[in-house]
């Protein structure tokens, strides 16, 4: 069944809240206003009592499938369960209730935590310095990716190229081509890795940034990942390291010591802050020594136990976030960070690893990995065979997925594997909740295809005609 | 165009040269195992006739809805007509991706084309052996 929207729940004179008396003078609108600027008439906005529009919105949440609520092995998304203390924590009036105009003064022991975060993900990355303003990982993309720009102008040096994997995130070449570099795709080796010859042979002094993702997408730890490192420098180039997947090995291999220069973390992801519905995120960037100078403003430092903000920073590329970045989500950060501890940061990519290798195990006899050897925090699976000899597509059987009462991982990405399905269990998650899963898998693909291509049925809505979502989306609801 | 008589390029374009008035002209589309990689369509966009194009650079964008791809030229040269009629009305493209689904002529500015492009025999083994 489809949810009613609040418009058409809506019945005139409901109401869900009654004003007090006003007890200011009134003036009229049209003492207030020029008739220009004013409407003709009110907005028709929905009325409702209030326990109607509770059981909108809770039976509306009910219909979502969200980690709180259902396995989630979205593949390249890092859907861990997200520990509810976090989020107490953050909202500690010292916290929640602090402003930006407030003076550094009253607000010592939130630049003292802001401060605090920026070491430890400096320590995690293996490099120098960090900015927490970016407000999403791919606003981390872009922010690095200027800085680099403005690194290669100090330097008098005009590089105009960026070279991305075809196995990169969508993001890498979005962020590149809005930094003003041209991109450059290199075709990954038949192992699924970075192909050195191919990386070589685009190896020339244009080239600005090499933008890696390690492990990279399918699950692979880039084995060469330093002699790759290695051929960049040596035409004067940068190495960015897209920090989506950290998870596998945050706390064991430090990208700067890999030789990575700049990269991002998507604090979402890999530390455990809400996945947002494109609500506020944060994705920090770590840089080496030498990119330092341009971090955007403000940084947080410290100067004999009183913590500053430093817009004194002539080189900076300037400002990119209001403010100081999403400090809430900053907050939930660090106070993951510090409950884990360096060890407990370890067991995490440990456990995600493990996890993704038994899951890979239970299941590769059914859905082939064409990759296939010991994997990190995820896998790629394919469902070629499947869809040539039985017509079950990778989206059938994520659509089926959802009636096993499992969210569906990832289908269709990375570009390079067809029908492809990535999975990512998590560290958070039982072997028990795993075995579910792979049985659920095993019993679905001895479901006749036809029931398949009908899936999901037991969700509120089946399959959504997705050409015409995209063509002629509905976005402004506008009645009847 | 029979399939077997045009040439390919590894990321799944097809072209076909013929000649007329000692001008070399270059048909290109999508193969069919594009095509049916991508599923339905949503999106196309193509390049205006004048511009310049180079092989192996992007001359245009398909989005299905799975992704968005670039179309690379196979060819160098100059795009002299786009076939803008597909644009709303994708079925064309994924029915007949060989005949009406055809996406831009180009008129060729060397006499060479590029070594890298396959043949029939080649372009099917290429698809085959992908993953």
């Amino acid at each position: 069944m489809v949810h009613p929207t609040l418009f058409e729940l809506s019945k005139p004179g409901c109401r869900a809240v009654r004003w007090p008396a006003c007890d200011v003078p009134q003036q009229a609108v049209e003492q207030l206003l020029p008739e220009n600027l004013r409407a003709e008439a009110p907005p028709p906005l929905p009325e409702l009592a209030e326990p109607d529009i509770v059981r909108h919105y809770v039976n509306l949440s009910a219909a979502n499938m969200c980690v709180d609520s259902h396995f989630y092995p979205l593949g390249s998304c890092t859907m861990k369960y997200s520990p509810k203390r976090n989020d107490r924590l953050a909202q500690w009036p010292e916290f929640a209730t602090a402003h930006p105009y407030q003076s550094e003064e009253s607000v010592q022991g939130i630049l003292a935590i802001l401060y605090s975060l920026q070491k430890m993900l400096a320590e995690i990355a293996g490099l120098e310095a960090v900015s927490l303003q970016p407000a999403a990982g791919a606003q981390g993309e872009l922010t690095a990716l200027l800085m680099a720009s403005a690194y290669f102008r100090s330097r008098g040096e005009k590089r105009r190229l960026v070279l991305v994997p075809d196995v990169a995130h969508g993001t890498n070449p979005a962020s590149a081509k809005m930094a003003g570099f041209e991109i450059v795709q290199i075709a990954s080796s038949p192992e699924g890795l970075i192909d050195l010859t191919a990386l070589s042979q685009r190896l020339d002094s244009a080239v600005a940034v090499f933008m890696v993702t390690n492990p990279n997408t399918l699950g692979l730890f880039e084995k060469e990942i330093g002699k790759a490192c290695e051929m960049v420098h040596g035409v004067g180039g940068l190495v960015y390291l897209d920090g989506a997947n950290m998870n596998a090995i945050c706390g064991i291999a430090q990208p700067g010591r890999f030789g990575v220069d700049m990269m991002h973390f998507n604090v979402h992801k890999t530390f455990s802050t809400p996945h947002g519905s494109g609500g506020p995120g944060a994705g920090p960037v770590a840089v080496t020594a030498a990119l330092e100078p341009f971090l955007p403003v403000p940084v947080v430092r410290e100067t004999d136990g009183r913590y500053w903000l430093d817009y004194d920073r002539p080189q900076s590329i300037g400002k990119i976030r209001s403010f100081f970045g999403n400090v809430g989500v900053l907050v939930r950060t660090y106070c993951y960070l510090r409950t884990l501890g360096s060890e407990g940061l370890r067991q995490v990519a440990e456990r995600a690893v493990l996890n993704a290798n038994y899951l890979m195990a239970r299941i590769r006899h059914i859905l082939p990995v064409p990759y296939n050897r010991r994997c990190m925090h995820e896998f790629v699976a394919t469902a070629a065979k499947l869809k040539a000899e039985r017509n079950i597509a990778a989206m059938d059987i994520a659509k089926r997925l959802l009636d096993y009462g499992f969210h569906a991982p990832t289908v269709y990405f990375p570009l390079v594997v067809r029908e492809a399905l990535m999975i990512e269990p998590t560290e958070t998650e039982s072997k028990e909740t795993l075995d579910r899963f792979a049985e659920a898998l095993e019993k679905i693909l001895q479901e006749p295809p036809e029931l398949l291509h009908q899936s999901p049925q037991s969700r509120p809505i089946t399959r959504p005609d997705e050409v015409r979502a995209n063509r002629e989306p509905v976005v402004v609801w506008k009645g009847e | 165009m029979n399939p077997s008589q045009l040439l390919y390029t590894a990321t799944h374009e097809w072209v076909y040269v013929s000649e007329s008035g000692g001008e070399k002209l270059a048909t290109v589309g999508l193969t069919q195992y594009a095509v049916e990689s991508l599923t339905d369509l949503i999106f196309l966009e193509l390049p205006q006739p004048g511009q310049q194009v180079q092989a192996g650079k992007p001359l245009g964008v398909v989005e299905s809805v799975k992704a968005v791809s670039d179309i690379y030229s196979p060819v160098d040269g100059e795009v002299i007509e786009a076939n803008t009629a597909l644009i709303d009305q994708l079925d064309r493209l994924s029915q007949d991706p060989y005949g009406d689904g055809w996406l831009v002529k180009i008129r060729l500015t060397g006499s060479q084309l590029p070594s890298s492009l396959l043949d029939y025999e080649a372009y099917e083994k290429l698809c085959a052996e992908s993953v």
